[in-house]
C-alpha cells in the first residue's frame, strides 16, 4: 500500500501521462526491434536462435494454415447459408435433420486430423525432453526477485553469481518514463554460454515457482522451490537473448529478466578464464578484518544488488516494507538483532532469509546501512561477527 | 413498476397462501423464477466488480510503465478480477439461468428443493462480500493469480484466508445448486418429457450439474490444504517442510479443467435452442449433440495437466496429455457441425438473440482453434503464460459463455419481463460489444506469440502499441455492458417496451412458449399433459 501523499502524486503524475499519451498514443513508441528479444509490433512467434524454436515456429504456421483452411470452410459454409437462407429473401425452411453418415464423417474428420497434428508433435516432445548428453549443465535458481546461475558440469564449472535487473530500469518503471529497446531486459550480469554447444537448464527455485523462458531458444521450464526440472538447447549463432519469468512470483514478477549472452567457443573460453581469476581473487577471507570506510563501499554493492528493490535507494522503504533510515534496530548498538533478521528473515517471510549472501557481504551490507543516510552511527560490523551468528 | 418485481399476488388466478411481501419475498424466496433473478442480478453485479478491475489492470498496461498502481496492487486487481468473474459472475449467472428456465423447459411446478435453493443463493452474499472486502484488509487482496498456486499463497496475507472461506461458500452453493438440479431434471418431468425429448439447454445442465458434484469438493481440497499449510504447520504443499507445490497444480486443474467445461457447457445448450428457433428448423443432431456433450463432460476430466506442460512433466504424461486434449476438439467440432448444419437451408431471422448466437459460434470457435495449438505440447511450451493463453480463454470464456448468455437474455428476457426489449438496442449492444471484444482480446494473441508474459504490470517497450489498442478497446467493451443494463435490462424490469406475446418468436419450440409472458409466478402447478414431441401442452 502506498501513502497517501506518493498515492496522490501517482495519480497526478499518471494522469498527466494519460494526457500526453492521447494526444500522440503512437509516437511514444521510439523503440526498435531487440535482437534476440522481442520485435516492435512483433507477430508472430520468433524463428529463433536454435533448430527446436525454428522447428516450433514452422509446426505453428503449419497449424495456423490447417485451422485457417478450417475456419474458411466452415465460415464460408455458414455465411453462405445465412446470407442466402433468409426469410427476408423468401427463402422456406428445409426439414431435415439426423444422418448418421454425415455424423459419422464429421466426428471421424477432425479424429484425424488432431491425431494427425499430434503425430506431428510428437517428435518435438520427445526432443525437447532429452537433456541426455549435455556439454554444459548450468543450475537456474529463482528468487524473488533475480536468477541465479551454478555452472554445475562442463567448461565454467565453479562459477556461479547472480543476475538482476539493471535497478535504472526498475526506477524508470516507477517514474513511469520508460525507454531504450532492452527496457525491463537489461540485467547486471547475463548468462553466457557458448555457441553450439548442447547446454542443459537445471531450474530449481529458493522461494516460490518461478520459469525460466528464453523464446527465442523455445525454452521454457518452470523452477520449483524443493525440486529440480531440466530443459536444454543449443544456440546456434552468437549474440544476445532475451526472456522473462513466466509464472507469476509475487509483486517484482515483471522484473526478473533472462539475458543469455551466446559466445564463440573462444570468447567463451577467455570469459571463462577471467571469471575463474575473479573468484579466486575476490574469494573473501571471512576473518580478514576491514576498514570502515572500505566495507561501507562494499556493503553499497551489495545493498543496490539485493536490498534496494524493496528498502529503496534512501533506506526508507515503502509501507509495509520497513524503512531502514532512522531505524532502531538498525542504529542499535548490539548487532545481534539487525544480524539475526538479515540471516532468518522476518515478518514472515515478507523480508527474506539472506542466508545465500557470504559473511562479508552480509557484514558490508550491514555496516552500510548503519552508515548510510541519516544512520551515521559509525559503527563496524565485521565479517567475524556474522559467522558467529550463522553458528546460532 | 415493474414487470418481474411486481408483486406476484397480482395475478388473477393465483391460490395465494400467504405470500411473503417486499423484502421477505426476496430474503425468503423460495420461487424458482424470483431465485433465478435474485442468481442473474447478482452475477451482473459481479460483472460489473470484475469489469472494474479490468479496467484497473487496462488502465495500467495502457503504457510501460508504471502510471496507477504498484505491481503488488496490480496483482491483486488480477487475481480478483479472474476469481470475481469465475466464481462471481460466470457460475451463478448460469445457476440463474437454470432457475428460471429449467422448471419451465420440463414441466415442473418449481425446483426440488426449494429452501435450499434459497440458502445456495444468499451463500453468495458473504462470499462476495469477502471477496472485494478483502481489498481492504492488511496487505491488500490475494495477489497469488486466480489459480492460487502454493507456496506463493504461503507469503499471502489474510485475504488469502478470507479467499478460501469466500470459496468454500461458493463452493458449497454451486454443489447444492447443482444437487437441486440433478433431482429436479430426473424426477420433476412432465409426463412424456423423456430424457431424451428434454430441451438441449437442461440437457447440457444436467450433465455440468455432475461435473460440479465431481469437481468442486476436489478445489474445497486444494484450497483447504492450503489454508492448513499456511496456519497449522502441515507441508502438503510447502516445499520447506517437505511438501509439493506441483500436487497443488495437478489436484486444482483436476477442477480447474472441468471447471471450464462446467463455464461453457450450458453455453452450449442455450446457442443449441437459439440457432434452431431462428432458422425455422430442428436442431440437425440432437442425440449427436446429447453424445457430445457427455463425451465434452468425460473427456475433460483427464485432460487437466495441460494447464502444467512447462512444470516439467515425464515424456509420456506430456504425450498423453497432448493426445487427451486434442481429443475434445472432435465433440466440440461436432457441436459447431451441428449448429451450421442446423442454420443451413433454414429460414432465418436475425432478431438480436440469433445476432449474439452467431456471433457466439464464431468468436467461440477462434477460441477453439486458439485452443488447439497450445494443446500441442510443444508449441505450448512457447506460449504457456503467455498473453496468447489470455487471448485464449477470453475468446471462450467472454465470447462464448458470456456472449450465449446475452443471446439467452434476449431470448428470454420477453418470457422473464412481459416486454420486448428494443431490437436496435439489442443489435447497438451486440454490434458494440463484439467489435470491441476483437479490439480488446485479437491484439493479445500476438503480444503472446512475441512472448509478452500474463499477470506483468510493466512490459518490454516493444509491446507498447498493442497494448494500448487492447486498453481502448476494453473500456469501450466494459462501457456497452453498462449500456446493455441501463438500455435493455433496467427498462425490460420496468416493464417498458411492448408487451410480449407467449411466444414472441416464430421458430421457438418448448414449454416455456406455452406459458403467459410474464410467466405467472407460480406455472405447471399441475403437471402438464404433452404432445408427442413433448414441446406443447395439449389440453
Amino acid at each position: 500500500m502506498k501513502t497517501k501523499s506518493s498515492l496522490q502524486s501517482r495519480l497526478v503524475a499518471g494522469a498527466a501521462m494519460l494526457g500526453s499519451a492521447l494526444s500522440a498514443p503512437w509516437a511514444l513508441a521510439k523503440v526498435n526491434d531487440l535482437p534476440g528479444g522481442p520485435g516492435v509490433n512483433q507477430l508472430n512467434l520468433t524463428p529463433g536462435a536454435t533448430a527446436m524454436s525454428l522447428h516450433l515456429y514452422d509446426l505453428h504456421n503449419f497449424v495456423m494454415w490447417v485451422c485457417l483452411v478450417i475456419f474458411v470452410g466452415v465460415f464460408g459454409v455458414m455465411f453462405y447459408s445465412i446470407l442466402k437462407h433468409r426469410k427476408s429473401l423468401g427463402y422456406k425452411a428445409a426439414n431435415f435433420h439426423e444422418s448418421v453418415t454425415i455424423e459419422i464423417l464429421w466426428t471421424l474428420a477432425p479424429f484425424l486430423i488432431v491425431v494427425a497434428l499430434g503425430a506431428l508433435a510428437t517428435r518435438a516432445v520427445v526432443a525437447q525432453k532429452d537433456t541426455s548428453n549435455a556439454d554444459i549443465t548450468i543450475k537456474a535458481t529463482g528468487y524473488q526477485w533475480k536468477w541465479g546461475y551454478d555452472y554445475l558440469n562442463g567448461e565454467g564449472q565453479g562459477i556461479q553469481f547472480l543476475s538482476t535487473l539493471d535497478p535504472a530500469h526498475r526506477a524508470m518503471s516507477d517514474a513511469g518514463a520508460p525507454e531504450g529497446d532492452d527496457y525491463l531486459l537489461k540485467v547486471d550480469n547475463p548468462l553466457v554460454v557458448p555457441v553450439d554447444r548442447k547446454i542443459r537448464i537445471v531450474t530449481t527455485a529458493n522461494d516460490v515457482i518461478h520459469a525460466w523462458m528464453v523464446p527465442a531458444f523455445g525454452v521454457k521450464q518452470d523452477a520449483i522451490p524443493g525440486f529440480v526440472r531440466d530443459t536444454w538447447f543449443r544456440a546456434e549463432r552468437t549474440g544476445d537473448f532475451y526472456g522473462q519469468c513466466a509464472e507469476l512470483c509475487g509483486k517484482e514478477h515483471a522484473y526478473m529478466p533472462i539475458h543469455v549472452k551466446v559466445l564463440s567457443q573462444e570468447d567463451y573460453t577467455r570469459w571463462v578464464d577471467e571469471e575463474l581469476k575473479k573468484i579466486a581473487a575476490a574469494a573473501d577471507d571471512p576473518s580478514k578484518v576491514w576498514e570502515l570506510d572500505a566495507l561501507i563501499a562494499r556493503g553499497e554493492k551489495v545493498y543496490a544488488a539485493n536490498c534496494a528493490v524493496c528498502h529503496r535507494n534512501d533506506g526508507k522503504g515503502a509501507a509495509p516494507i520497513k524503512p531502514l533510515d532512522g531505524s532502531a534496530i538498525v542504529r542499535d548498538d548490539d548487532h545481534s538483532k539487525q544480524m539475526a533478521i538479515v540471516l532468518n528473515g522476518a515478518a514472515g517471510g515478507a523480508m527474506p532469509a539472506w542466508k545465500q549472501l557470504s559473511d562479508t557481504e552480509l557484514a558490508a551490507v550491514i555496516t552500510y546501512t548503519k552508515n548510510a543516510w541519516s544512520n551515521k552511527t559509525g559503527q563496524l560490523v565485521q565479517p567475524a561477527e556474522l559467522s558467529a551468528a550463522r553458528g546460532k | 413498476m415493474s414487470a418481474v418485481l411486481d408483486h406476484p399476488g397480482g395475478h388473477a388466478h393465483e391460490h395465494d397462501h400467504a405470500q411473503p411481501h417486499g423484502w421477505r419475498r426476496w430474503l425468503f424466496a423460495t420461487n424458482h423464477k424470483d431465485i433465478g433473478t435474485l442468481y442473474l442480478l447478482f452475477s451482473f453485479t459481479m460483472l460489473m466488480v470484475g469489469g472494474l478491475l479490468a479496467l484497473g489492470i487496462r488502465a495500467e498496461l495502457f503504457q510501460p510503465g508504471l502510471q496507477f498502481v504498484n505491481p503488488e496492487l496490480f496483482n491483486q486487481f488480477t487475481t480478483m478480477h479472474g476469481l470475481i468473474m469465475v466464481f462471481g459472475a460466470i457460475m451463478p449467472a448460469f445457476v440463474g439461468f437454470a432457475n428460471w428456465m429449467i422448471p419451465l423447459q420440463i414441466g415442473a411446478s418449481d425446483m426440488a428443493f426449494a429452501r435450499m435453493n434459497n440458502l445456495s443463493f444468499w451463500l453468495l452474499i458473504p462470499s462476495a462480500i469477502m471477496f472485494v472486502g478483502s481489498f481492504f484488509v492488511p496487505g491488500g487482496a490475494t495477489a497469488a493469480g486466480w489459480t492460487l498456486y502454493a507456496p506463493l499463497t504461503l507469503q499471502m496475507g489474510p485475504a488469502m484466508d478470507m479467499t478460501i472461506f469466500a470459496m468454500h461458500l461458493f463452493g458449497a452453493s454451486s454443489i447444492m445448486g447443482a444437487i437441486n438440479i440433478i433431482v429436479t431434471v430426473l424426477n420433476m418431468r412432465a409426463p412424456g418429457m423423456t430424457l431424451m425429448k428434454m430441451p438441449m439447454f437442461s440437457w447440457t445442465w444436467l450433465i455440468t450439474a455432475y461435473l460440479l458434484i465431481a469437481v468442486i469438493p476436489v478445489l474445497a481440497g486444494a484450497i483447504t490444504m492450503t489454508l492448513t499449510d499456511r496456519h497449522f504447520g502441515t507441508s502438503f504443499f510447502n516445499p520447506a517442510g517437505g511438501g509439493d507445490p506441483v500436487m497443488y497444480q495437478h489436484i486444482f486443474w483436476f477442477f480447474g479443467h472441468p471447471e471450464v467445461y462446467i463455464m461453457i457447457l450450458p453455453a452450449f445448450g442455450m446457442i443449441s435452442q437459439i440457432v434452431p428457433a431462428f432458422s425455422r428448423k430442428k436442431l440437425f443432431g440432437y442425440t449427436s449433440m446429447v453424445y457430445a456433450t457427455a463425451s465434452i463432460a468425460i473427456l475433460s476430466m483427464i485432460v487437466w495437466a495441460h494447464h502444467m506442460f512447462t512444470t516439467g512433466m515425464p515424456v509420456t504424461g506430456q504425450l498423453f496429455f497432448m493426445y487427451a486434449t486434442m481429443l475434445i476438439a472432435v465433440p466440440t467440432g461436432v457441436k459447431v457441425f451441428n449448429w451450421v448444419a442446423t442454420m443451413w437451408r433454414g429460414s432465418m431471422t436475425f432478431e438480436t438473440p440469433m445476432l449474439w448466437a452467431v456471433g457466439f459460434i464464431f468468436v467461440f470457435v477462434i477460441g477453439g482453434f486458439t485452443g488447439v495449438i497450445p494443446a500441442m505440447a510443444p508449441i505450448d511450451i512457447q506460449l504457456q503464460d503467455t498473453y496468447y493463453i489470455v487471448a485464449h480463454f477470453h475468446y471462450v470464456l467472454v465470447a462464448g459463455s458470456l456472449f450465449a448468455m446475452f443471446a439467452a437474455v434476449y431470448y428470454w428476457g420477453p418470457k422473464w419481463t412481459g416486454v420486448m426489449y428494443s431490437e436496435a438496442r439489442g443489435k447497438f449492444h451486440f454490434w458494440g460489444s463484439i467489435i470491441t471484444f476483437n479490439i480488446t482480446f485479437f491484439p493479445m494473441h500476438f503480444l503472446g506469440l512475441a512472448g509478452m508474459p500474463r499477470r506483468y504490470a510493466d512490459y518490454p517497450m516493444q509491446f507498447a502499441d498493442f497494448n494500448a489498442i487492447v486498453s481502448v478497446g476494453a473500456l469501450g467493451f466494459g462501457l456497452m455492458q453498462v449500456y446493455f443494463f441501463f438500455f435493455v435490462v433496467l427498462p425490460m424490469m420496468r416493464g417498458q417496451g411492448e408487451p410480449a406475446p407467449q411466444r414472441p418468436w416464430e421458430g421457438a419450440e418448448g414449454l416455456e412458449w406455452e406459458v403467459p409472458s410474464p410467466a405467472p409466478w407460480h406455472t405447471f402447478e399441475n403437471p402438464p399433459k404433452l404432445d408427442a414431441s413433448a414441446t406443447r401442452v395439449v389440453g
